[in-house]
């Protein structure tokens, strides 16, 4: 049972509960639709770009808890960041769900982002987990609504 | 009356998960607790009598069939023509001539869709232009995609037949979709995603009263059913061994010898031919004609151990023995609140299919597996059954003829135990 409270951390399970930036932006000027073929689940993620910094990010759709706790999380901890860190960011968080190589030592910091450490015990989420950064990265170099992205 | 006779015997499950070693192993489960194994409509375990086929294949007979002059030759030869024989015994088939080897129901399903729509010396196949296949709504993909493909080839169309709130198929609707341009019906015996047993027999008179060939797709059925193809008079039966308690990679297409002796072959190679030049090959007879190349001989001998050891507890028996876990497990599940049972078909087998209020079935999958209960979780490769439902995905535990009253316990005490975290 310890591995399983590692995977579900009350940070998780109070945001999958209670998704932040939740909803619709119609004063988005960036979205992309993500979707992972494993579970058919599907998310629309809105940004609001000033040139190279994200001001507001929201999402909607509906997922299994990691999804929607990943999402909600990854709305939060981009608003303000410049498209490359961001894009870093990104990168920092899938070393930390796949388990895979060692955060070179200027990483940026995960902050709350860490509660997803137990993800990597558990292979099967992974693509749960960053169905929403996969679908950020998308958004970020989309010029308008993409074609949705997979976790593949 | 030998289901009669059969049945008088108590069955006897714990005798049976004796004889399945993976049960008992170490190491099975995630958390460390007792392994409840629940995902059998994805693949079963295997009892010792088929690893000890595969083994003993390996160990002591390896050689080709059907070209050694060697003694190894023709022993591996006489072992893998009597999983030939007891294939044909299980299905009752009227001759091993109408049993075909192939890789699963994926590849049987495949062999017939494109033996249908392949053009030969210049004509259509008995798939052409305007011409329907009928199919229906409950189907896995792997009897959707190799339809849509044969379709596609030959400018055909793909109809489908309605399934109702309970996940069963509409009769009529399936009758009125059976016409003139229909060439070819394909058909589950029983849902995977869902459980629903299909009334195939009826259905395929219906067929017949058309003119119309059908393919039963018995990946669901070949557990959890005696089976007899002449009684069902379908044209094609298929079924997969690992969902059997065989191997994987190995599966059985039987089909009517009018029919195999009709469409042309499928895959070339060795073995199927009788002889070959450049410029004209003619092809070996039933079933050889559809069994290109070296097969896997060792699945299928352990196929037929597999085939045999059904056999020998009792098809009839299984049956009775399943279907009470099942009504157990359905009584379990309709008692938590907020569960919902996907496909409430009157007639089922094998499967219990739901979804829980605002949680994940994914969630629901990594909680049960925390405790030791093994589920599938997702849209069970029949994603038209989940949008007709309105619904991702489902949780799937469906069960096999070892699994026991207190595995469904523990089932639905881990359904409280999501509840209690995402509630």
């Amino acid at each position: 049972m310890s591995q399983l409270g590692d995977l579900y951390q009350e940070l998780i399970l109070d945001h999958s509960k209670r998704p932040r930036n939740f909803g619709p932006m119609p004063e988005a000027n960036r979205a992309a639709e993500g979707f992972n073929r494993l579970c058919g689940d599907r998310l629309m993620l809105y940004l609001k770009m000033e040139g190279e910094v994200v001001r507001e990010a929201r999402f909607q759709g509906s997922g299994c808890a990691i999804s929607t706790a990943s999402a909600s999380l990854l709305t939060e901890a981009v608003k303000g960041k410049t498209r490359a860190e961001a894009e870093a960011l990104f990168q920092r968080f899938h070393q930390l769900v796949t388990g895979k190589g060692e955060a070179p030592a200027d990483a940026p910091p995960l902050g709350k982002l860490a509660v997803f450490s137990g993800v990597s015990e558990y292979p099967a989420r992974v693509k749960c987990a960053s169905l929403a950064w996969h679908t950020l990265h998308s958004a970020l170099e989309a010029k308008t609504v993409a074609e949705p992205v997979s976790t593949e | 009356m030998a289901v009669a006779t059969e049945n008088a015997v108590a069955y006897d499950v714990e005798r049976i998960r004796a004889d399945f070693p993976l049960l008992h192993a170490s190491g099975t489960t995630s958390g460390g607790a007792k392994l409840a194994y629940l995902d059998n409509a994805a693949t079963t375990q295997k009892p010792q009598a088929v690893l000890d086929a595969l083994s003993g294949f390996y160990n002591q007979d390896c050689a080709n069939i059907h070209r050694s002059v060697h003694l190894l030759g023709e022993r591996a030869t006489a072992h893998y023509e009597a999983a030939r024989e007891t294939a044909r015994g299980f299905l009752n088939a009227a001759s091993e001539r109408e049993i075909i080897f192939v890789r699963g129901t994926t590849e049987a399903v495949n062999l017939v869709a494109q033996s249908f729509s392949r053009r030969t010396g210049g004509r259509p196949g008995l798939l052409g232009e305007g011409d329907e296949v009928l199919i229906t709504g409950l189907e896995h993909h792997s009897n959707i995609v190799p339809w849509q493909l044969a379709c596609e080839a030959a400018g055909a169309r793909l109809q489908v037949a309605p399934i109702n709130d309970r996940g069963e198929v509409e009769l009529e609707g399936f009758a009125r979709r059976l016409g003139p341009r229909t060439k070819v019906a394909a058909v589950a015996h029983i849902s995977n995603a869902l459980g629903t047993v299909n009334p195939v027999k009826e259905m395929i008179a219906l067929a017949h009263a058309q003119g119309v060939p059908v393919l039963v797709d018995g990946a669901q059925a070949a557990p959890h059913l005696p089976l007899d193809v002449r009684a069902l008079d379908c044209d094609f039966y298929a079924l997969s061994g690992h969902k059997m308690y065989g191997p994987t990679g190995i599966g059985v297409l039987y089909g009517k010898s009018a029919w195999l002796e009709r469409l042309p072959p499928w895959q070339g190679g060795g073995d199927m031919i009788s002889s070959v030049t450049f410029e004209r090959t003619t092809y070996n007879e039933l079933p050889y004609k559809f069994e290109a190349g070296t097969p896997n001989i060792a699945a299928t001998i352990g196929l037929g151990a597999a085939m045999r050891y059904l056999e020998g507890v009792g098809r009839g028996r299984i049956a009775a023995y399943e279907a009470e876990l099942l009504e157990y497990g359905t009584r379990k599940l309709e008692a938590i609140p907020g569960l919902r049972l996907v496909g409430t078909a009157a007639h089922k087998a094998g499967v219990l299919s739901f979804v829980v209020e605002g949680v994940h079935p994914h969630d629901v999958g990594t909680v049960l597996d925390s405790l030791g209960i093994a589920v599938r979780a997702g849209h069970h490769c029949a994603q038209p059954v989940m949008d007709r439902f309105g619904i991702a995905a489902t949780t799937r535990a469906s069960i096999g003829m070892y699994n026991t009253r207190a595995e469904l316990d523990r089932l639905a005490a881990g359904l409280a135990r999501v509840k209690e975290m995402f509630g």
